[in-house]
């Protein structure tokens, strides 16, 4: 398969939160302000790409030939929990600036569904190791690009007239719905 | 009948606490899917939750998450064989989003928060609350956008296999209705979310007038 195109694919039209549904906690807790959207993606992506390598190699090379693909969400989810106790103490030690901005939304990631999801649908796609790497990159960099416009978005909403029963969450969903169109289209007709 | 609504509403896991958010807008293109989603996701909050209860006194405190992470997971890939062996299309159509009930905030959360500090009948009870309204909501997503996106409602289709029926009905004649294929779309999942949402504060504020 075309690299590129799996990129861009995995970026726009078949944007993980917005097409997948995958990372909607954080999709809608965290990004209501610019900065924490930011860091927020950032931590994801790594987690991401890290983890998707190894899960590839585990999958491939030790459940594959034992005959037990079964355990996968046992060990996958193994795997993600001990990466980000792992990258948490990682920074903490070598990068204290780092460390003091992305500090709180490392613990949340273990049980962001967007990792999960993104590990799993690498295994179900049966993507090569250079596709695995593609694919991840692009759909966590899809997440962060998402879930940065839309903190923006919501910063605006803030301030908006809106019908009370719809302020908040409602009006969030709704405004995802019109972000989720936009992106779609991408697909083309 | 009043208080069964405000039993299930009042915590209800989607509507109310906003959890479980991924499979309630990804697997909800129609009722069918729906509600055997909410079901699976009860059965799994159900079994963790009796054993969490029965456990907790035997695992430390600052193992708690990883532990009962582990827990649900076992649950989880019980369900997914299971699935996958007695109703393949189902398990089919579900695809990843079994897998992750395991990070479903709702079953984790539960287990932390009300069946490591109560009794085993307590947390049964608790287990069947949060899961029924989750199976409720989700039954009204799947409801509505299948309605509106195709003008069917299905009840049992892929699970026909298992029980011998095929219910699948019209509901508006075609020539009156066109059914708006948006609904069906991952789009429109965020639409029909933010319009029953924006509802249901609607019907509340009614309430404490």
């Amino acid at each position: 398969m075309n690299l590129i195109g799996l990129f861009i694919t995995s970026v726009l039209a078949e944007n993980v939160v917005l097409t997948k549904f995958l990372g909607m906690c954080p999709f809608f807790g965290v990004s209501k302000d610019k900065e924490g959207s930011f860091g927020m993606g950032l931590a994801v992506m790594l987690v991401i790409t890290l983890s998707s390598l190894v899960t590839y190699f585990l999958y491939n090379y030790v459940l594959v030939p034992s005959d037990t693909e079964y355990l996968r969400t046992l060990l996958f989810i193994l795997v993600i929990a001990s990466f980000v106790q792992l990258f948490d103490i990682i920074i903490k030690k070598n990068f204290k600036s780092l460390h003091n901005s992305l500090g709180i939304y490392l613990p949340l990631i273990s049980t962001n569904c967007a990792v999960l999801g993104v590990v799993l649908l690498n295994i179900q796609n049966k993507f090569t190791l250079l596709e695995v790497l593609t694919y991840s990159i692009g759909s966590s960099f899809g997440f962060m690009l998402v879930i940065y416009i839309f903190s923006t978005i919501r910063e605006r909403l803030k301030h908006a007239p809106i019908i009370r029963s719809f302020r908040g969450l409602p009006i969030a969903f709704i405004t995802a719905f019109i972000m989720a169109l936009v992106f779609s289209r991408y697909i083309g007709a | 009948m009043k208080k069964i609504i405000k039993w299930l509403m009042d915590e209800n896991p989607l509507f109310v606490l906003c959890l479980g958010l991924c499979p309630a807008l990804a697997v909800t293109t129609n009722f069918e899917n729906g509600y055997l989603m909410g079901l699976c996701v009860m059965m799994v909050l159900l079994l963790s939750n009796i054993t969490v209860s029965l456990l907790s006194r035997f695992i430390s405190d600052h193992m708690r998450v990883p532990a009962y992470i582990m827990i649900i997971a076992t649950f989880v890939t019980i369900l997914e064989l299971l699935l996958q062996t007695y109703v393949e299309p189902l398990s089919k159509v579900l695809g990843i989003y079994i897998p992750l009930i395991v990070v479903n905030c709702i079953i984790l959360g539960r287990a932390l928060s009300y069946a490591s500090k109560h009794k085993l009948k307590d947390s049964i009870l608790d287990a069947l609350k949060i899961g029924l309204g989750y199976t409720l909501a989700l039954g009204l997503l799947g409801f509505i956008r299948e309605l509106i996106g195709s003008n069917t409602i299905t009840i049992m289709d892929r699970i026909s296999g298992l029980t011998g029926y095929v219910m699948k009905y019209e509901v508006f004649p075609t020539n009156d209705f066109i059914p708006n294929a948006l609904f069906t779309s991952p789009a429109g999942a965020f639409l029909t979310m933010g319009l029953v949402l924006g509802i249901i504060n609607m019907l509340r504020k009614g309430d404490v007038k």
